[in-house]
């Protein structure tokens, strides 16, 4: 059985907050799930299925979190693949709903890294010594910075990719950002600007990082029969895909590709459309590079060309020939928790609904991608692909 | 650098062959008796045929330099890389014992070890 076109989008809602430090994780997470349903026009009481990761939602799997918002639920899943979780989590929502385990499924994310003090990107954060890679790796000290600085590096020895290259895909982002009122960075920024900031892990500077936020975000999926008696704008999952890249036992490692290119290819294929077919991509940007490998794996450009790409302000909306994260993305706007999916689905729906903000929104929007990565580029991570389209 | 003391993470069953040669200055790794490939890191599963027929070898310690960062945010900075073993292997470590504005990608590296908290040696490379 296909997953195509069998669930709608009907609830998306970003908090407002980007710095919360009056306000609990299970807080933010209640918040958004009301926000998103209130998007949807339903209630609580309609939610039988809940979508979390394990790892923002403490408490026995999402149990707690569930409990404080007084769900009562058929089916539930906390499957974590960090970052791209929530892109998962509509895949499997989709996948629970054709098969009847459940009929409105609710998905949240919520964290307070900004209110917390945690220096997300730049210290090697020790794990359960149970972790198996554990041992091998932290005393080298990998940060999430510099994990993906190795991509960086190895793609620019690779395939001649540049600082100014990378510096492009800040610049897009900003030039979103300056309309959304409740971006974290909401100035247009130069590629001087961005190559001159201060280099963090080399070669990436200060702005090729996302920004480190408080909030969250929540989605609505629902079987057709419900979403067509609905009131907003059908969005329609026609493509989902997952895929994990890991390092093979060392043997053949190879840091210039993500799992993008075999959830990416999975998407495409459940939902019958090719790469140039869609108007408006959201694209996990941690940083600068992981946009840059993602477009080439997705198939927006060759491989080895993505710097090329995105240059010359190709990702801007009204400009290039690829709008991509109108909302400013991860590198302007939010990050709710160090996790960026979330983001790019509701700002994929914002603009399959033709909601986005009037400076950013596409014209053609029929059909929209998010894309996420989870865990690193840099190590070992899963990659997920979601495709709507506008009904 | 050179007199920094590394973080070390406990042993699991298993690896304290990899630590205790460390401490005598060997790098090993781990080859699989059935499917003949080499794997790192160490582990009791052959990740590439799920075979528990494993035997460890000293590695020549050569290798040379994938891809590495400088870690400028933090004081002070070092230099985290992935080497390439001679025996086909990549493996993440930090490069030591040099310019790091010289480090550069398809370097020829070296192991070398370095102490660290629990009395142990951490298996780090330097510029041959």
């Amino acid at each position: 059985m296909s997953l195509k076109g069998q669930a709608y989008i009907v609830g998306a809602y970003e908090h407002p907050t980007r710095k919360a430090p009056d306000k609990s994780l299970a807080q933010l997470h209640a918040e958004v799930a009301k926000g998103a349903l209130e998007d949807a026009g339903l209630t609580k009481n309609d939610v039988d299925g809940y979508f979390c990761a394990a790892g923002d939602t403490p408490g026995l799997g999402g149990l707690s979190i569930v409990e404080y918002m007084g769900l009562k639920l058929k089916h539930y899943d906390t499957t974590d693949t960090g970052g791209s979780s929530y892109n998962v989590h509509v895949g499997h929502a989709v996948q629970a709903i054709a098969t009847g385990r459940c009929n409105v499924a609710l998905v949240t994310l919520a964290g307070r890294p900004r209110s917390e003090g945690q220096a997300t990107g730049t210290a090697p954060r020790m794990g359960n010594p149970q972790q198996p890679d554990l041992q091998f790796e932290f005393p080298y000290g990998p940060a999430t910075a510099n994990m993906y600085a190795m991509c960086a590096r190895r793609h620019m020895h690779q395939y001649g990719t540049t600082s100014e290259q990378l510096a492009w895909v800040k610049v897009a982002a900003s030039h979103h950002a300056q309309y959304n009122p409740h971006a974290m960075l909401q100035k247009v920024v130069t590629v001087e600007e961005v190559v001159n900031s201060p280099m963090v892990a080399d070669p990436l500077h200060r702005l090729d990082c996302c920004v480190i936020s408080d909030g969250g975000g929540a989605l609505v999926i629902t079987k057709p029969e419900i979403a067509k008696k609905l009131k907003r704008p059908l969005v329609k999952v026609i493509g989902v895909g997952e895929a994990n890249k890991i390092q093979g036992g060392g043997v053949g490692l190879d840091l210039t590709y993500s799992a993008g290119l075999e959830s990416g290819k999975r998407a495409f294929e459940m939902a019958g459309i090719k790469p140039s077919d869609i108007k408006y991509a959201s694209i996990y940007d941690s940083f600068t590079i992981t946009v840059i490998m993602q477009l080439e794996d997705l198939g927006f450009c060759k491989k080895g060309e993505g710097g090329k790409f995105v240059s010359d302000g190709n990702l801007i909306s009204g400009v290039g020939k690829l709008p991509f994260n109108t909302d400013g993305g991860g590198l302007c706007n939010n990050h709710p928790g160090n996790r960026g999916g979330m983001t790019k689905v509701i700002e994929a729906v914002r603009q399959a609904r033709g909601e986005a903000h009037p400076k950013v929104q596409v014209k053609d929007h029929g059909l929209v991608l998010a894309h996420g990565t989870g865990g690193s580029l840099g190590t070992r991570h899963v990659g997920s692909t979601v495709i709507l389209e506008r009904e | 650098m050179s007199d920094k003391v590394y973080q070390a993470v406990p042993s699991t069953p298993g690896t304290e062959t990899y630590w205790d040669a460390a401490k005598e200055g060997k790098l090993m790794v781990q080859f699989c008796k059935d499917c003949k490939k080499p794997h790192h890191y160490p582990r009791g599963v052959c990740p590439h045929c799920m075979s528990t027929n494993l035997e460890w070898k000293q590695a020549k310690g050569t290798g040379e330099i994938y891809t590495y960062s400088i870690m400028h945010a933090a004081k002070p900075a070092y230099v985290i890389a992935y080497v390439t073993l001679d025996e086909g292997l990549s493996m993440m470590t930090n490069i030591v014992d040099c310019d790091a504005a010289k480090v550069k990608v398809g370097q020829k590296v070296k192991v070398v070890f370095k102490p660290t908290d629990n009395g142990g040696k951490l298996p780090c490379f330097t510029v041959v």
